[in-house]
């Protein structure tokens, strides 16, 4: 094989797919024919946003494309010399660093200013100030819909009031005033009809993973799989037919027991399991993911794919109930649920996906996530008797990236998990 | 009594971190409970008028060798949580019998749960309170997140908190914020008087003893410095922002008026002044409470501006009132609220022509030099120049 060819990527039909599906998302909100709507990934309400005919842009998502495109670092640099703090959020900084440079979209025209900013958000605290200051350099009209944290692990009767009434005396008049179109209920029931069959789905491939070869892997690759769901396009056919593919893809891979697609191709030899919490780090995506792949590493599961929806522990956007679905599922996002809540999901992922054990990669500027998990780890390898592990990266800052420290903590993990075997079974 | 042998006994209990006037407090009854909070807004009101102490848990300071407590964060989370974990371990707060979380950052979000964890024979609670501002929507969500807190604290103590002892404490907690507004008004007019640690150290009392006491002590103290002669300076009048949560060291406060400047506001432990004003006595208890904070609560990070016109608005209005000169932003390390906001603040303060610097610090902080030398040069620069 040349080495052109080696350095291709290999991709599976979906994940062409829903680059194509995320492509279109960006062509729409460049094309300045639509209206445009600001949102969070966790806690979005794309199906209300269709509702009313306006196209839902993802800062997070942007930040997201920017870090895999090297593009970051600069951005983040431009914020901190305007006078943000280096201690703050890098998705916050690498927003506001691609505003300064003309909010050029990966298809290299730029996203016009939104004609509404959506602040619905969830799990995340800092979210209410990006969003003040996105409005700061905007100008432009915003909404807020205050998502209360379960701080008990349960939502409240209160709580879903409280976000439902939210909906009717305040998102929904604010959606109807800048957009021109009058709410219809039954419009929402379609398309939250359309979710929950694509949430199946997404939840059917995702806990493929308890199979052996695990068909997925459900950190690196579960990205690409969230994707159309967690961002414009739940609700849509475009999601449900998504869906319906990967599932099928999956489906072959058990069959054939083929492990996931990576990069470089088939990951067949599984060494270990892993269910990993935190979110990736984004600007040396391929090259962390290949510190996994390379040791016969594949994440069975993983809590990131579940921060826009927890979907595997039951909710499903409901058409009989539209408001308060969505107040629910707002809710439920993965790190709007309180710490014991979090670790009894870890803990439940080591034993039903019979994984080696917990890996943790910890978010430099994300606390949300970050704020408690050395206490996770514990709790969960004391609940499980399995071995955790630690590694710390950043979002969207390449700063915070380093590879040799990052090789030697897995490499010395998965030491751990050998020596544990080794010693399980000279017990037995 | 003298104001130097008030603040003496503020300084002996600001250092005591065994809280032992709190644990007197106990002591002295069977059957008294005390519930420990962290920086920024609870009602203390319905801790009151449960019978029990409102204790104000505002982490370890810089006396506090942080052992046990860095095991749980990572290096770069602020100090705040590490050190309440710390007390928490080392069973410097065993006799508080419920925690409150107040809803500040994700930080402290977290650490409830962590709470949880490690003691899980207590009473914990994330204390939520509205971003919504409206009486149909913010006003009732929050009356029910008063009433949810109400009977967590029954069950506690296992009596019945009626309204009666709900306006009675409303009634005592109104009182309390008059007087300690009484105290940061005379540190306006003449903050030679009042010097910014004094008054610290005052309002950190408040947050350990009965607040009827520390009411006495307020009165016994501005008795005392209006009587007492002290040496006006020749100093700038600026106001401190952004330290809402984690506590700058009391070296640190000290440090920013010997550079030069008189603290004329600022936000150091707010949660004796998030309301504005009186609440309401009469009616209904927890319906005056939550309208308290959903329309006259000051405008802090942790809080939504609906609006980008009032962005900032709150504390050019405090520079205007106070008659201050500039502003420093002063903001723990890795605070996101603070530090997120900070740019937003800042750019209504250029707006407005009010000079401003910005430092961070951690609350074991140890070396002043730098930040003196930075606050002298700002002192400097308004006397020649503003």
């Amino acid at each position: 094989m040349s080495d052109k060819a080696k350095s291709e990527v290999i991709k599976e039909p979906s994940m062409l797919k829903q680059k194509e599906m995320i492509a279109s998302n960006y062509e729409r909100l460049t094309s300045g024919k639509e209206k445009t709507v600001s949102t969070f990934v966790p806690g979005n309400l794309n199906e209300l946003i269709m509702c009313f005919d306006m196209v839902n842009n993802l800062p997070e998502i942007n930040a997201i494309q920017n870090g895999m495109r090297k593009q970051s670092g600069g951005m983040i640099m431009d914020a901190e010399k305007s006078g943000h703090s280096e201690d703050v959020c890098t998705y916050v900084k690498a927003d506001i660093g691609m505003m300064g440079r003309g909010n050029i979209a990966p298809n290299g025209k730029p996203i016009p200013p939104p004609d509404l900013l959506l602040l619905s958000y969830t799990g995340c605290f800092t979210f209410m100030k990006w969003f003040e200051l996105l409005r700061h350099e905007y100008k432009c009209p915003t909404v807020m819909l205050h998502v209360p944290y379960e701080g008990d692990g349960v939502i409240t009767d209160n709580m879903r009031d409280y976000v439902v009434k939210q909906l009717k005396t305040e998102v929904i008049p604010a959606f109807e005033k800048i957009s021109g179109v009058k709410f219809d209920i039954d419009r929402l029931r379609e398309y939250l009809a359309r979710s929950a069959k694509a949430e199946d789905d997404l939840v059917w491939c995702l806990e493929a993973g308890k199979n052996k070869p695990s068909p997925i892997d459900a950190y690196f690759g579960g990205v690409y799989y969230i994707g159309p769901v967690f961002s414009a396009f739940r609700g849509t056919q475009q999601a449900v037919d998504y869906y319906t593919m990967l599932r099928g893809e999956v489906e072959q891979r058990i069959k054939e027991k083929r492990g996931p697609i990576t990069p470089d191709g088939d990951m067949n030899e599984q060494k270990y399991r892993l269910i990993v919490e935190g979110p990736p780090n984004w600007t040396h995506f391929r090259e962390f993911w290949k510190l996994f792949y390379d040791e016969g590493a594949v994440v069975v599961a993983s809590t990131y794919t579940k921060v826009g929806g927890s979907y595997d522990l039951g909710f499903r956007h409901d058409p009989d109930r539209p408001l308060e679905s969505m107040a629910e599922y707002c809710l439920t996002c993965y790190t709007n649920r309180n710490l014991p809540a979090r670790v009894d999901t870890l803990v439940d992922y080591v034993g039903e996906y019979e994984a080696d054990g917990l890996l943790i990669n910890s978010i430099k500027s994300c606390n949300s996530f970050s704020a408690g998990q050395l206490m996770m780890m514990r709790e969960v390898e004391r609940r499980t008797g399995k071995p955790a592990a630690f590694i710390e990266t950043d979002l969207v800052d390449p700063r915070y990236f380093s590879h040799a420290n990052v090789k030697n903590r897995l490499e010395s993990y998965f030491q751990m998990i050998d020596q544990k075997r080794r010693s399980s079974s000279a017990a037995a | 009594m003298g104001s130097e042998e008030i603040i003496k006994r503020c300084e002996a209990m600001y250092e005591d971190l065994d809280f032992n006037v709190a644990r007197e407090w106990k002591a002295a009854e069977k059957g008294r409970k005390v519930i420990g909070f962290l920086p920024y807004y609870v009602p203390r009101e319905i801790i009151h008028a449960a019978g029990m102490l409102p204790l104000g848990i505002f982490g370890g300071g810089d006396q506090m060798e942080v052992i046990h407590g860095d095991a749980y964060y990572q290096s770069y989370i602020c100090r705040i949580p590490r050190s309440t974990i710390e007390l928490g371990i080392t069973k410097k707060i065993d006799f508080v019998d419920g925690m409150l979380f107040p809803s500040i950052c994700d930080v402290i979000r977290n650490l409830s749960g962590m709470w949880k964890m490690l003691f899980a024979d207590k009473y914990v609670r994330y204390f939520d309170v509205p971003q919504n501002f409206s009486d149909e929507v913010g006003v009732p969500y929050y009356v029910e997140e008063l009433n949810e807190l109400r009977r967590g604290l029954e069950k506690l103590s296992g009596r019945k908190i009626t309204d009666e002892d709900l306006r009675n404490s409303i009634r005592v907690y109104n009182e309390n914020r008059r007087l300690v507004n009484e105290v940061y008004d005379l540190r306006s007019k003449e903050p030679w008087k009042v010097p910014s640690s004094e008054t610290y150290l005052l309002m950190r009392a408040g947050m350990v003893m009965p607040v009827e006491e520390h009411s006495q002590m307020i009165r016994d103290y501005l008795e005392a410095v209006r009587n007492e002669d002290r040496p006006m300076r020749d100093n700038c009048r600026i106001i401190v922002s952004g330290s809402f949560c984690e506590q700058p060291p009391l070296n640190l406060i000290r440090s920013i008026e010997m550079s030069g400047c008189y603290v004329v506001d600022d936000d150091y432990m707010i949660v004796n002044r998030m309301i504005i004003g009186d609440v309401i006595e009469e009616g209904e208890p927890m319906e005056a409470l939550a309208k308290a904070f959903v329309h006259s609560s000051i405008d802090t990070a942790p809080k939504y501006s609906p609006t980008e016109e009032e962005k900032g608005v709150f504390l050019l209005e405090q520079v205007k009132a106070r008659g201050a000169e500039g502003v420093i932003f002063a903001a723990a390390s890795f605070c996101d609220p603070a530090l997120l906001e900070r740019p937003m603040l800042a750019d209504k303060m250029k707006e407005n022509n009010v000079p401003y610097i910005s430092f961070k610090y951690a609350e074991n902080s140890g070396q002043m030099q730098p930040i003196r030398e930075q606050a002298g040069t700002f002192a400097d620069s308004i006397k020649l120049w503003s």
